[in-house]
């Protein structure tokens, strides 16, 4: 029943390398995909991409106001323009110009957040985006996703510069699983990484990784058939799935590297309550408090975001 | 000395327009839109190209008004540049009118959705980049209040501009003196403007912005100096061509009732019969 056994998860690169090499394949293609960075190449793995393509790439030094504004200004004269700076600044700083000169102006800008969540772990709240899915969900006109693997970045990136509208993609920075799921990528389709029947985990970006492992524990130590979904897409989310895994499941867990509010969890939990569906529900993600020092892989194990602290989530809301 | 009898009417007639759809409205940001109106006419008849023929061309000229506030300027000029029907204005900040308070894409002409302030010179400025990019020979002109630039992204934008030798790119200040809470040294002095701008690597003039035959001259300099982008300090009068509104802060979004619009209409008037005159 389990998709994947935890042994037979290979291990890939991170997400960030993928969006660079991505990037390159695409701009080797078409002149018009351009790069506007905030002294970002770095960080973002764009250092391959500057050397290869210097007049696809606008640098605009540490101005995140500017980087979104002249953004906007380069796709509404036909680039395909990607934004790229820490998912912190780029959705807290520049928030109005990805309100008005993106979302609003209708300027199809990939804005590309980096590092996003607590990517950049003992660096601190300034440096973490735990506010990036509810800030963006409540403005009009911009997709919100957070890819989980290889796979669903590359084709984020690739299905993201072909389409004419505003996206806001994100991901962290560490080495990401191959989920191995046949599912296509599509903006606003989740994939069932793993199918099951008693608990389902909706999970989004680099927590879905710990959710598999979770179900999988679950599965084999418990005999609990545990569903696992990589909801990539925040917005527009994927009504159809989630009401058929409330129909199926007996409990939801929602997980996501993000404040439990007005995210992932908070998405789900009114779309199940106005769809009418009552069932055992938890959403882990960081909660309201000053967030713990450590790296991310600390923070994640403090906050319940981990294989062990999924499973007891799961067996507790199970009450086994 | 260019003949600009026939600029000169259409302010006039611009003026009207700008009146008597704030006064229907009973909303509008009237000493604005009357200082900035004759930079608008200039642009507009004289400089850009850019018309409802070749809005949608990659090779027409761009202008974004960044002070969106007074858009009512911009909503005459363009109707009589012929984007739309005139009569559309009646239905100014009415219930599911595309003309609002602030400039959108919803209306033919309007190039970005502006309001928020410090938000036109970014979008320009990646604009005239991809100008560059594309080797194209259009050129981006924006419109920035007096009172918008302690907006920090206008100088992030400004730093740009210079660093890509943006001399494809031309902003505008309105330079009105007056802002909602008094005049613009009281509120938060940002002279010298030309200074700053200046020693941002920016190539900068002044010019009156009512007197068209300066306007034009220094529009037809452009560039000002290859490889810097251009600033063009234009000194205005807020409330311009209204005795009892020129310089008083009340109208910065006063409506006139009645009786002042009905003066305001002989002034105007009165302003037609010596031009004709002259004529």
């Amino acid at each position: 029943m389990g998709a994947v056994a935890n042994s037979d998860i290979k291990t890939g690169k991170p997400n960030l390398e993928v969006f660079s090499s991505t990037l390159q394949q695409l701009a080797a293609g078409d002149r018009n995909v351009v790069v506007v960075t905030s002294d970002s190449r770095g960080s973002a793995k764009l250092v391959p991409f500057a050397q290869r393509y210097p007049k696809q790439l606008v640098e605009i030094g540490i101005a995140e106001q500017n980087l979104v504004g002249v953004a906007a200004g380069l796709a509404s004269a036909g680039k395909k323009a990607f934004a790229v700076s820490p998912a912190c600044f780029l959705t807290a700083r520049a928030l109005e110009q990805i309100k008005n000169d993106v979302a609003y102006s209708d300027n199809p800008v990939k804005l590309i957040g980096i590092s996003a969540g607590v990517s950049y772990g003992a660096l601190g709240s300034t440096h973490h985006s735990l506010h990036d899915f509810a800030v963006l969900r409540a403005i009009n006109n911009l997709i919100v996703a957070a890819p989980a693997d290889n796979y669903e970045t590359a084709e984020a990136i690739t299905q993201a510069a072909a389409l004419s509208k505003p996206v806001y993609l994100r991901f962290g920075k560490k080495n990401m699983p191959d989920l191995n799921c046949p599912d296509e990528f599509e903006f606003g389709k989740g994939r069932i990484i793993k199918p099951g029947n008693d608990i389902a985990f909706v999970a989004t970006g680099e927590t879905v990784y710990p959710a598999l492992l979770a179900a999988n524990a679950l599965e084999s130590t418990y005999n609990i058939s545990a569903s696992v979904i990589s909801m990539h897409t925040i917005k527009p989310l994927d009504i159809a799935l989630i009401e058929s895994i409330a129909s199926t499941c007996r409990a939801i867990v929602t997980v996501e590297e993000h404040s439990i509010h007005g995210g992932l969890g908070e998405a789900c939990a009114s779309l199940l309550m106005q769809g009418g569906f009552r069932l055992r529900f938890r959403i882990v993600g960081i909660p309201d408090e000053y967030t713990v020092t450590g790296s991310q892989a600390d923070i994640f194990n403090h906050y319940g975001i981990s294989e062990n602290g999924l499973r007891e989530t799961a067996l507790k809301l199970l009450k086994v | 000395m260019v003949m600009t009898t026939d600029l000169a009417k259409r302010s006039i007639d611009y003026r009207r327009k700008i009146l008597k759809y704030i006064f229907a409205a009973g909303a509008g940001h009237t000493g604005g839109s009357l200082s900035c109106v004759d930079i608008l006419n200039v642009l507009y008849n004289r400089v850009l190209n850019v018309g409802p023929g070749n809005f949608k061309s990659s090779d027409r000229d761009r202008f974004i008004q960044s002070k969106g506030h007074t858009v009512e300027a911009l909503y005459v000029v363009l109707a009589d540049r012929g984007f739309f029907p005139e009569e559309d204005l009646s239905t100014l900040c009415k219930y599911q009118s595309h003309y609002i308070g602030h400039p959108t894409k919803k209306v033919n002409g309007i190039e970005q959705n502006t309001g928020a302030l410090g938000h036109g010179l970014p979008i320009a400025v990646g604009n005239a980049i991809a100008a560059k990019m594309d080797e194209k020979q259009y050129r981006v002109f924006t419109l920035l209040g007096d009172g918008e630039l302690p907006e920090g992204s206008n100088w992030e934008a400004a730093l740009t501009a210079a660093h890509y030798n943006l001399d494809n790119l031309c902003a505008i200040i309105d330079y009105n003196k007056l802002q909602i809470s008094g005049t613009t040294k009281e509120v938060c002095n940002t002279w010298p403007i030309d200074s700053k701008f200046e020693s941002f690597g920016w190539a900068v003039k002044h010019v009156d912005g009512h007197d068209f035959n300066d306007l034009m001259k220094t529009f037809d300099a452009l560039p000002f100096t290859s490889g810097k982008p251009n600033l063009i300090i234009a000194h205005t009068i807020k409330g311009r061509g209204i005795s009892f509104m020129e310089n008083q802060l009340a109208w910065h979004h006063g409506v006139p009732d009645a009786k002042q619009f009905e003066l305001a209409m002989q002034e105007l008037d009165d302003q037609d019969k010596k031009i004709k005159l002259a004529s």
